[in-house]
């Protein structure tokens, strides 16, 4: 049982934008950032029912480390300083999810203190209705943004200067 | 101490100031002028036992006059009896002596009310919004400022 043989000296073949892309997609890490009822189903969906942790999916309490920020609330005025403030703080590539009604649209709060919308502020990769969303619904759009980030091209060449990134 | 003992002393040192006394559903409201409102707050906590200020907010009664009515709560620990206090404030001069000096509590209230009804409380020790950004205009909380904010359009109904 379990590896009676390794690989040897193998070769393995492949481009440099899919082993870029999978190691991105396997490791997102959210940063935690929750703002009203929607952290509470995103809460639930980290811990041991859901079990975000066998995507890759870790919470980092730094922008600094975190590669996704999952807007999972209601967004007011006043607290799109903050938002703008943390977003800038992460390192790129990064990607926003916005979770729920009230960050996609403002939802029931059609209000003067509200956003309507984070899109308005952010570069919003995946939109998840609900009001909340069940984890399972978190953990569909997390994987759709998993299939998006697979699709990219040359994002790493871009880094380091060979060319322009490729939005596929 | 009774409601109604309280409200007797308070006529008799405040006769002119107390505008109506409202019993309603064993609750007692008093209306008095804006003008006392800080020594008739000073003798409701020092003399009457009103030692909690449970809550302070506004009224706003658009198209009357006078607009706004200033709400205090008041809540007699000793005792366990509460007591309204209102104030009636014009739209024109909307302002009032702060009792902050009386409840500390009253600080942060104030402040909140200011901050969505706009009235000024006068000698306040730190006399900023609570609630909204520093930079807001207007107060929120009254009756014709617009719900979606005066940047958007009103809500116009489904449309269909």
């Amino acid at each position: 049982m379990g590896v009676e043989e390794t690989l040897g000296n193998n070769i393995i073949t492949t481009s440099l934008d899919k082993v870029v892309n999978w190691s991105r997609k396997s490791s997102l890490w959210p940063l935690t950032f929750g703002l009203a009822c929607c952290a509470i189903e995103m809460m639930a969906t980290g811990a041991a029912r859901f079990d975000l942790d066998r995507f890759g999916v870790l919470f980092r309490a730094s922008p600094r480390q975190a590669d996704l920020i999952i807007i999972a609330g209601t967004v007011t005025k006043k607290m799109i300083p903050v938002i703008q403030t943390v977003y800038e703080q992460m390192p790129e590539p990064r990607y926003v999810i916005a979770m729920g009604a009230c960050a996609c649209s403002g939802g029931i709060f059609d209000t003067y203190s509200t956003v309507q919308g984070v899109d308005e502020y952010l570069p919003v990769d995946v939109y998840i209705p609900g009001c909340p969303p069940r984890p399972e619904g978190l953990l569909y759009g997390i994987m759709k943004l998993q299939e998006k980030i697979m699709k990219e091209q040359n994002s790493f060449g871009a880094c380091i200067g060979v060319g322009q990134r490729i939005n596929g | 101490m009774s409601e109604q003992a309280a409200v007797d002393k308070l006529k008799a040192k405040f006769g002119d100031a107390v505008l109506d006394v409202i019993e309603f559903r064993a609750e007692t409201t008093v209306v008095v002028k804006k003008e006392q409102i800080v020594s008739i707050c000073s003798f409701l906590k020092g003399e009457l036992g009103y030692n909690f200020l449970t809550d302070l907010c506004a009224v706003d009664y658009l198209g009357q006059a006078p607009r706004f009515m200033v709400v205090y709560q008041l809540y007699n620990i000793g005792t366990h009896t509460r007591l309204r206090i209102k104030t009636p404030v014009d739209e024109a001069d909307a302002c009032i002596d702060t009792v902050s000096g009386v409840w500390a509590t009253a600080n942060w209230l104030e402040r909140e009310c200011w901050d969505l009804m706009g009235i000024v409380f006068n000698n306040h020790p730190d006399p900023r919004r609570i609630l909204l950004p520093e930079d807001w205009e207007g107060h929120p909380l009254r009756k014709d400022y617009p719900l979606q904010g005066p940047d958007r359009e009103p809500y116009q109904g489904r449309l269909e």
